[in-house]
């Protein structure tokens, strides 16, 4: 098993009554960057905080690298962990910060001078090797908290909500640039993040975590275009839904009625596997791949039905609409702001939403 | 100037002036060159000198500077750890323990006083210097936790975790991380245990015995013959020392990261 980095067990942990992880089982492989993604209190940093030690598991097992973690403190363990909130010495320089881990395990003073170097040297932070946490900006504070784990060479780092403090745009081009640096040192990577679009950018395999319990693992396409779960779904962006049955199945597709919506007909939809007909089903559509128009059908959509505009909603590089399907169906779209007068919708106004074959999942009950 | 900020401005300073014009008047007296005390007769500096001429009084300075020093180092020993354990309690112990500590500060001073000295002589301990220690310590020893600890519980708890996250022992995390942060606190109420100690008159009265007369009980024994301007210029000295001693720890208190 030299090809797995993390291995958890059948995991389990109490904070008093609840239950925050569940029986949890994992593989992280070596060289991966892995995330766990997950709303607030699905246990993802309770999960990290397992692993790195802080707390003790009340059932099953860690293995790094094969070894079992069992008795093995913080301190000794080969994982570094970046906090959320960095826990950057604040009485220490930069360089300090970034060397700590290195005296603590008695490297040389030459090697240590170096090694720290080189690791703010990676983080582009050289130039501010003799400043306090407290002059630096968040996003040099984050630079920092990486390197001093990186400079450890650990088998795994863990990445608790890493971007979580900084602002959209240096967010996301840390993404670009975390995933840079760990493609660059070859170390394991686990990260928790509650941010969908984080987790798809940055990971090779992420987790899908709520209520204690791992629901979906798969490569970023896979949870994206296959949720497994409705949760799944709704978590990465599927958020209208409807309930309907398979009516008739072909190669790719079948098609589905819905009885909430009978003016629709038959409703053209990726086939998953294992689809039988008569089966019922829930179908989930994403906002923002369903397109309006003024009641012409445009010709190039599989799915055509009329609603009606019920909210409108105008954020500047886009404009969200809510449309009501039926009494019971409300649905959201989200179109691109192309500001030419034909693209705008006003409330109250009948339209044709419209969708392909591949805008949507459906999921069996 | 708006009627409710004069207003303000005048109720402050009738307050500063209740508590520090008494305070300013001794002051003024020390430098009187008349021995009575009601009159201004002109200034002089004969009253400071003669302190210094008191051997019995420059004996009670030294006995005062040997008890603060001793009571206030080990109260810091104690203290520092006491607060640093505590926040490893559980929330239910750490209650019960807090109000443990507070009550040698909560309960009147006199009682404090009689039952250290039923206690020294259950135990047949001489009342000397060393039980005078021993009395500060009780007293000392809370405010070194209470002021170590208000520190403590702003300091990030990740701090620590970080550390020994990145290899330390819980030891070294503590000597390397935790120590230097609480540091400015831990300096603050140094200084605030020795001026305590300095300034004690109740406790020590009760726990003295022969020969161990502190500064405070041996001001105390002037005052019964009469208040000279040589006690006057005494009280002025204390007051300046303890003053700046409490200046100085209330802004190594408040000073942050």
């Amino acid at each position: 098993m030299a090809d797995t980095s993390v291995e958890l067990r059948d995991l389990a942990k109490y904070h008093g009554a609840t239950l925050a992880v569940d029986h949890l089982s994992l593989e992280v492989r070596s060289g991966e960057f892995f995330s766990i993604l997950g709303p607030s209190g699905a246990g993802k940093t309770t999960t990290l905080r397992l692993v790195a030690g802080f707390e003790r598991p009340d059932q099953g097992e860690i293995l790094i690298e094969g070894r079992s973690m069992r008795h093995v403190p913080p301190n000794l363990r080969p994982v570094n962990l970046v906090f959320q909130t960095y826990a950057l010495f604040p009485h220490m320089t930069v360089f300090d910060n970034v060397a700590f881990g290195l005296e603590m395990r008695r490297v040389s003073r030459s090697d240590l001078r170096s090694r720290a170097s080189a690791a703010l040297d990676m983080v582009k932070l050289s130039d501010k090797h003799d400043r306090h946490p407290s002059q630096l900006s968040g996003g040099e504070q984050q630079r920092v908290a990486l390197a001093r784990a990186l400079v450890n060479r650990p088998a795994v780092v863990l990445l608790d909500e890493p971007l979580g403090a900084l602002d959209q745009q240096l967010r996301q081009e840390m993404q670009v640039e975390l995933k840079a640096i760990q493609k660059q040192v070859g170390i394991t990577f686990i990260c928790v993040t509650h941010h969908q679009e984080e987790a798809l950018i940055m990971s090779d395999r992420v987790a899908v975590m709520d209520h204690g319990r791992v629901l979906q693992v798969g490569s970023p396409q896979e949870v994206y275009e296959s949720p497994t779960t409705e949760f799944v779904a709704r978590f990465i962006g599927l958020s209208n839904h409807l309930k309907g049955r398979i009516a008739t199945l072909h190669d790719t597709t079948c098609t589905i009625t819905a009885p909430d919506i009978p003016a629709a007909g038959s409703i053209l939809i990726r086939r998953p596997p294992g689809a039988m007909e008569a089966t019922r089903v829930m179908l989930l559509l994403r906002p923002e791949r369903l397109h309006l128009s003024h009641n012409v059908h445009p010709g190039r959509f599989h799915n055509a039905v009329s609603a009606r505009v019920d909210k409108v909603t105008y954020t500047g590089n886009e404009m969200q609409y809510l449309v009501r399907l039926s009494d019971s169906v409300l649905w959201k779209a989200r179109l691109p702001n192309s500001g030419a007068s034909q693209d705008r919708f006003r409330v109250g106004e009948t339209v044709l939403l419209c969708w392909n074959a591949d805008d949507g999942v459906i999921l069996t009950e | 100037m708006s009627r409710g900020r004069i207003w303000l401005l005048s109720a402050s300073l009738v307050n500063l002036l209740f508590l520090y014009l008494p305070i300013a008047v001794l002051i003024l007296f020390s430098f009187n060159a008349s021995r009575l005390s009601a009159t201004w007769q002109g200034f002089t500096f004969r009253w400071y000198l003669a302190l210094v001429e008191d051997q019995a009084l420059l004996a009670a300075v030294h006995n005062s500077l040997l008890v603060a020093a001793v009571s206030t180092s080990l109260a810091t020993i104690l203290g520092v750890s006491a607060a640093v354990g505590m926040e490893r309690l559980s929330s239910r112990r750490r209650r019960i323990v807090e109000g443990a500590l507070l009550l040698p500060l909560v309960i009147p001073e006199v009682m404090l006083g009689v039952a250290l000295l039923l206690f020294f002589v259950m135990v047949e301990l001489p009342l000397s210097l060393v039980t005078v220690t021993i009395g500060h310590v009780v007293w000392n020893v809370p405010i070194v936790a209470i002021i170590t600890r208000a520190r403590l519980q702003k300091l990030d708890p990740r701090l620590e975790e970080a550390a020994l996250d990145l290899g330390a022992t819980p030891w070294q995390a503590f000597r390397r991380v935790t120590l230097p942060l609480l540091t400015p606190a831990i300096i603050g109420a140094v200084l605030m245990a020795f001026t305590l100690s300095l300034d004690d008159f109740i406790v020590t009265f009760f726990t003295a015995g022969p020969g161990s007369t502190t500064l405070p009980l041996q001001v105390y024994s002037m005052v019964k013959s009469g208040v000279s301007p040589e006690i006057n210029a005494l009280s002025a000295i204390l007051v300046l020392i303890s003053m700046a001693l409490i200046g100085l720890s209330l802004v190594l208190q408040r000073q942050r990261n």
